[in-house]
């Protein structure tokens, strides 16, 4: 069949398409799928002194990915980046609650009053942390020379403590905000009819609030272990050299001169993690949908 | 006596701790519900307030409070606030400069970029739609070190072919930071602007074409003005995410193009006196205007 020139509309509309979708597109596949091929492809090159890195392909990289003291940082980011979400839906929910079950005039302030934080400088949030725990820190001076409760200051710096806390601190924003939205969105007559049922508030909230309420949390914990698990700023700042996770070790590698494909290979490693934690949430928020 | 199959509810009742063990349960839940979320708050809060107080503070060893002063601040005005060499007010006003000259080009083009696509996905059907946006969304969901890491690889194996084929001499810089840049930003530009299209009813631009105006009239003087709101917000978005960025700048960044970020890592990693403070004080200051500006503008567009 001879091929007839499109009528009219639907060739505009190509053209409309064209015109709006693919600047975007095209810049997107340029600098962000094909630099992400690029590292899976170094990953598999051998370092060398001339270009950095160069054929023959192997799996060396990967080789050492596996040893102990790299694969170690791998687990400790991901754990750490557990425990973190972990905490931050303990600390998130209650906050989200407050937030939604204010009156619809004051709800704004409050959502804005956890949000005007996090629209302040992550770097800038980071030091105030190590600010305030420092051995000479605010903390600090409160319990020594105002309260006189102990006498040698808390060494609260370069511990995973401080981690744990900088992350959280960091990350919490991005927790209540999706389950705020899901709380708003809740019909609280669900827990009435529940008590009615005979359930006590404790009853109630497991069984029918939160399951309810679930793909926000979800949402939450994706948006705060995604970013804890790649962490650089918090760890570097707060953790010191004996608390180093994988985003501060990629830099390390990268920066040296042979680094790059190994650094590459830890990337690889990462975002493997970060596909698990994506299928396991697409898996449960599925559910939920259905 | 034979077992009655009870209804569900009165199993509750029956399994439940009592009356007394559930008011119990309603008082601590209403603790709970009350002190944490001021706790949450506090945490929020306390350590920004704590930097900025403290930027004020006379004494040079941190948490002591000595006296009002503004000393920081002029420290960082007066030249070299450091033994390191790079810490100093030229140093500091450079480093400002390229954060502004970045954060204009890469909002310009990613409210581009973003509100076009938006349009695009919202307004007409195609193939590859849904792959599109997937696509939109990865950059949101990526770790900022492996797309930091991408982009360093990608610029340095670009550079690399190029400057041998053709004997450039292209190097990281500025505008290797604003291409990253734009890659993160655009998506965000394009969710808050899909948000807002989706959310517009089509009557008034229907009503216009009824009235005889074309594709492009309604587009130009009903759909726009429409939009302005959402595009705005959007452009915000992006201006503050560049604006803050660290760990993909520090990535594409080359040796004369520290933005302010940048510049302040090095502050800390150096120690130095609390100009840090002081400059990070003035940093959330900046950021808060930003934010109020654009509460002020959504007030005013209702």
């Amino acid at each position: 069949m001879a091929a007839t020139p499109l009528p009219y509309n639907e060739r505009r509309q190509r053209i409309q398409v064209r015109l709006l979708v693919w600047p975007a597109t095209a810049w997107l596949i340029a600098f962000f799928v094909l630099p992400l091929l690029v590292v899976f492809l170094y990953s598999f090159l051998t370092p060398s002194s001339l270009y950095q890195a160069s054929g023959p392909l192997t799996l060396d990289n990967y080789a050492r990915l596996i040893e102990p003291t790299y694969i170690s940082v791998l687990v400790r980011s991901a754990l750490t980046a557990i425990v973190a979400t972990v905490i931050c839906v303990l600390v998130g929910y209650p906050l989200a609650f407050f937030v939604a079950t204010r009156r619809p005039a004051v709800r704004n302030f409050f959502l804005l009053l956890v949000i005007v934080p996090f629209w302040t400088n992550f770097l800038v949030r980071t030091y105030a942390m190590e600010f305030l725990m420092n051995d000479k820190g605010l903390v600090n001076t409160l319990l020594i020379d105002y309260l006189h409760l102990i006498t040698d200051p808390l060494s609260m710096m370069n511990t995973p403590f401080a981690v744990y806390i900088g992350l959280i601190y960091g990350y919490l924003p991005f927790m209540v905000l999706p389950i705020y939205t899901s709380i708003e969105k809740f019909n609280f007559r669900l827990v009435e009819a529940a008590h009615d049922l005979g359930a006590n508030d404790l009853r109630a909230f497991l069984r029918v609030m939160l399951p309810v309420t679930l793909p926000g949390v979800l949402a939450g914990c994706i948006l705060v272990f995604i970013p804890a698990l790649g962490a650089y700023v918090t760890p570097d700042l707060l953790g010191g050299a004996k608390f180093l996770m994988v985003g501060n070790q990629i830099k390390q590698f990268v920066d040296s001169p042979t680094g790059k494909p190994f650094g590459s290979a830890l990337s690889v490693g990462m975002m493997s993690i970060v596909v698990v934690a994506l299928l396991i949430y697409y898996r449960f928020a599925d559910r939920d949908a259905a | 006596m034979a077992q009655i199959a009870l209804p569900k509810s009165e199993l509750v009742l029956q399994n439940s701790p009592g009356l007394r063990g559930d008011m119990a349960i309603r008082r601590v839940g209403k603790v709970i519900l009350t002190i944490m979320p001021w706790l949450g708050y506090l945490f929020l809060w306390l350590p920004i307030l704590v930097l900025i107080l403290f930027s004020f503070n006379q004494s040079r060893t941190n948490a002591v409070w000595n006296g009002f002063t503004l000393d920081w601040y002029k420290l960082l005005l007066s030249g070299q606030f450091s033994t390191e060499k790079r810490l100093s007010t030229q140093y500091l006003i450079q480093a400002m400069g390229n954060s502004a000259f970045v954060a204009f080009f890469s909002t310009l083009i990613a409210t581009m970029l973003g509100t076009t696509v938006a349009l695009g996905m919202e307004r007409l059907v195609f193939r590859g739609r849904r792959a599109l946006d997937l696509l939109l969304y990865l950059p949101v969901v990526i770790p900022e070190v492996t797309m930091g890491l991408s982009l360093l690889l990608f610029f340095s194996g670009v550079f690399r072919g190029l400057n041998q084929l053709t004997g450039s001499q292209l190097a990281l810089s500025l505008t290797t930071v604003i291409i990253g840049h734009v890659v993160f930003c655009m998506p965000f530009v394009a969710i808050v602007v899909r948000a807002r299209l989706a959310g517009m009813s089509r009557s008034l631009e229907e009503a216009a074409r009824d009235l005889g105006a074309d594709e492009w009239r309604t587009f130009r003087y009903v759909t726009l003005p429409l939009l302005m709101p959402g595009i705005v917000a959007g452009g915000l978005l992006a201006l503050t995410l560049s604006l803050d960025d660290f760990v993909v700048t520090l990535f594409t960044s080359g040796v004369n193009s520290t933005t302010l970020p940048l510049f302040v890592y090095g502050m800390i990693k150096f120690g130095v006196n609390p100009s840090i403070n002081a400059i990070s004080t003035l940093i959330v200051c900046v950021s808060m205007g930003l934010v109020l500006f654009s509460l002020i503008l959504q007030r005013n567009r209702g």
